[in-house]
């Protein structure tokens, strides 16, 4: 038995025309149309196009509602294994359309989905949502894409593991996969200074994020009636880790209650961090949340009150993305306790 | 400078009473092993016992707490001995000839003194990770004294002056063995190397060391290397032990002693030499905590890399998050004085991959090599013996409770695997 995949394409590829022909409404066939057929040959009765969809581009573009509505039920009719589109290369409509209608399939019909163009085509916008391989500029380059569509296809529908961008060709989708280069990292490293160095083209492993900078909110006007937070990343817990936040990665955050502590002793708090000397903060827990200065702070009236929680996570190594969902959380328990200001501690 | 590097192959390790290298195996005597780590005071006060094993590749063995990995080396011409300032005097090394106990490493283990420490396999999935299930393992397991936990920094001191003596002991048994392959290294003086070299790119390598506090150390000819200022070392200098580990960071991407003597940077650039560049020095810098710290050691790295009128660099990490910002502000003053780089770190982009890797970015750095995401989760199977105790599993970075299940496997992320994620670029893995 094989796969079912249904085939999407543009008026172009199914030899209705070109740019005058680009109105044509969806429209239903049986089995493979145009490139549909290299896709077949690769799949060797593995998988098979049961139908295609041919739609022109502009119609797409002008009556996209229409033409998902539409697409979507002959797709949920045929109930396929996979769903294809493209390759559209750098057509910039038509890629629009394959990674739109890849990403409508996947979402309403839970059916993986995959879809193929230049990289710089607007439909690659997308990538992060649709997995979609790279292709060459022009049309030119079917011979090559789409082996390497129905390969990564084939792997898709089978459930195999699907290993890094470059190991599949598809287009970096912000998910960092691991893999085994051939050459160990110090020597991919010299070859791409030597690259780097007399002007040849190299590719970096990571390409730098651009970073949100938060801008520091006006300062507290009235500190003497300010309610203020401790927060840490430095892991500062109470003493055994009841919680179990992990020394590395940290998976959660802790709530702790100090209502009526003084000061945070060597007994009663120690550090859960993995990424700093352990000896002085748990000798010492005020050396990283300094509960001992805010009370005194809070007695000479400088502070209104301390906040009677506090807020703490280990920062070694934990992800940018889990840090972000813990403060977003802990964020509204503090506003909704009317605190007005949070010490963040770090290490 | 000069130093050539006499390889002795080193394929099964033996205990016995007579210590020798026979037919490229080691027979080792491990009394007389520990008779000599507890000649030294420090060891004496705080280390109570010290038990010995062999592990081999391909082996159904797990060690665990691994703190350091050494590769026994021996100077036999030339000036100075092998970890120079620590265990020999500290005469300056890196010229003569040296033999390497090639296959084999010693690997220190025991009760933990931080989150740090690590686990190799040597079989399984986890051994695809780590270089050093490849190698024949003279495993030291260090029990420390009663109430050694207030004492950390000093028990650490101890486990790590026992690891290099074991290695000392061992890498002299091969003083008076015939080398099965011999390599020579040599770094010429700036005047000498332009001339030899008119046409070729300078470069050098930036090896930023990691200098964050206890199980953050790292020491140069036994100075405390968070106490230097950014200078030059000769790049065979640390194939003598110049530069060793203080057992820092996470396992993953802490440089052990072995990676400091096995520098695969210092290899890649020697083997690139007089071809297609002209390497020139290696710069060490260190990994401080404090700010001022950082902006004095990276404004010293760019000082020194436009002082050596060099064309291009390779800078090295050690560590991440804190250091991340060590790494991008190196390479973006290095830049700015029109020095090309290329950088080695790893990741942290999560369990599912989709964080952003690095504590800090710059779009100067636009050539990065990674030793792939330290996030990604692994389950090693469970294993037939384990050297050590499985009793941190859960707590060491990487871990989280349930780590160790009931059945014996273990669920974490790559972190907690020694030398999985190197950021000196040692092993293949990367991601994309």
């Amino acid at each position: 038995m094989s796969y079912k995949v249904v085939h999407y394409i543009n008026q172009f590829f199914a030899n209705i025309g070109g740019e005058e022909m680009a109105h044509v409404a969806p429209e239903l066939r049986d089995g493979f149309v145009g490139p549909g057929m290299a896709f077949n040959q690769a799949w060797k009765g593995e998988a098979e196009i049961v139908k295609t969809i041919v739609c022109g581009d502009s119609y797409f573009a002008e009556h996209e509602a229409d033409a998902k509505a539409q697409v979507l039920e002959w797709v949920k009719a045929e109930k396929p294994d996979f769903f294809i589109a493209g390759p559209a290369f750098n057509a910039g409509r038509y890629g629009y359309a394959c990674a739109t209608i890849c990403a409508t399939v996947q979402e309403e019909l839970g059916i993986p989905v995959l879809t193929g163009m230049y990289e710089e085509n607007p439909g690659a916008d997308l990538k992060n949502k649709v997995l979609m391989v790279a292709t060459a500029n022009s049309a030119a380059g079917m011979r090559k894409a789409a082996p390497a569509m129905a390969k990564l296809a084939l792997k898709m529908m089978k459930g195999e593991k699907i290993g890094a961008s470059c190991e599949e060709g598809y287009m970096p989708n912000g998910i960092r996969k691991n893999f085994f280069e051939k050459k160990v990292g110090a020597e991919r490293a010299v070859d791409m200074l030597v690259a780097k160095l007399n002007g040849k083209p190299f590719t970096t492993e990571y390409p730098m994020p651009s970073f949100d900078r938060v801008a520091p909110n006006p300062a507290v006007k009235d500190l003497s009636k300010a309610t203020i937070a401790l927060c840490t990343s430095g892991g500062i817990v109470p003493k055994g880790n009841p919680d179990h936040i992990e020394s590395s990665s940290a998976s959660h955050y802790g709530e702790y209650c100090i209502a009526g502590v003084e000061k945070l002793t060597s007994e009663g708090y120690e550090t859960a961090h993995g990424g700093y000397d352990p000896v002085y903060a748990n000798a010492d827990p005020n050396r990283v949340l300094p509960v001992d200065v805010l009370r005194e702070m809070e007695k000479e009236g400088k502070i209104g009150k301390l906040h009677d929680y506090f807020y703490t996570t280990v920062g070694n190594g934990t992800a940018v993305a889990n840090a972000k969902a813990f403060a977003a959380e802990y964020a509204q328990k503090l506003l909704q306790a009317g605190v007005h200001a949070v010490i963040m501690t770090s290490t | 400078m000069k130093l050539e590097l006499g390889y002795i192959q080193i394929n099964d390790i033996q205990f016995s009473k007579e210590c020798k290298v026979e037919n490229s195996t080691l027979f080792v005597d491990p009394d007389a092993v520990k008779a000599f780590m507890y000649e030294d005071d420090d060891v004496k006060a705080w280390v109570k016992d010290f038990s010995f094993d062999v592990a081999k590749p391909g082996e159904s063995v797990r060690i665990t707490p691994v703190k350091d990995v050494i590769e026994p080396r021996v100077k036999v011409e030339g000036p100075g001995g092998v970890f120079p300032g620590v265990i020999s005097k500290v005469d300056t090394v890196g010229s003569g000839k040296t033999h390497v106990l090639r296959g084999m490493a010693v690997v220190t283990a025991g009760k933990i003194v931080g989150f740090q420490e690590g686990i190799i396999d040597m079989s399984g999935p986890g051994a695809d990770y780590t270089p050093f299930s490849k190698l024949n393992n003279f495993v030291v397991v260090a029990e420390p004294v009663e109430g050694y936990q207030d004492h950390k920094h000093e028990y650490e001191h101890a486990v790590r002056i026992a690891g290099l003596r074991a290695a000392t002991f061992i890498g002299e048994i091969g003083r008076n063995v015939t080398p099965d392959e011999t390599q020579e290294f040599e770094t010429l003086g700036i005047k000498e190397g332009i001339e030899k070299y008119p046409d070729l790119p300078r470069v050098a390598y930036v090896h930023m060391l990691q200098t964050q506090g206890l199980l953050h150390d790292t020491y140069v000819y036994g100075v405390d290397a968070k106490r230097t200022l950014t200078t030059i070392i000769n790049p065979t200098e640390t194939m003598d032990g110049a530069i060793i580990s203080g057992n820092c960071v996470s396992a993953c991407d802490k440089n052990t002693t072995y990676h400091h003597l096995n520098n695969p940077v210092v290899k890649a650039l020697f083997a690139a030499h007089g071809k297609t560049l002209n390497y020139v020095c290696n710069i060490i810098t260190n990994e401080n905590v404090y700010l001022a710290d950082k902006q004095r050691s990276s404004d010293w790295s760019a000082k020194l890399c436009r002082l050596l009128d060099l064309d291009g660099a390779i800078v090295s990490q050690e560590g991440f998050g804190n250091p991340d910002t060590d790494l991008i502000m190196n390479t973006k003053k290095i830049e700015l004085q029109g020095v090309k780089t290329t950088i080695i770190t790893d990741e942290y982009a999560g369990q599912d991959g989709k964080s952003q890797s690095l504590a800090d970015a710059d779009p100067l750095a636009d050539a990065v090599v990674t030793g792939g995401n330290a996030n990604e989760v692994i389950i090693l199977p469970k294993m037939d013996k384990v050297i050590g105790t499985l009793d941190y599993v859960d707590v060491i970075a990487g871990g989280h409770a349930g780590s160790l299940r009931p059945d014996g496997t273990i669920e974490a992320e790559l972190q907690v695997i020694t030398g999985a994620t190197n950021e000196m670029g040692f092993n293949r893995l990367s991601a994309r």
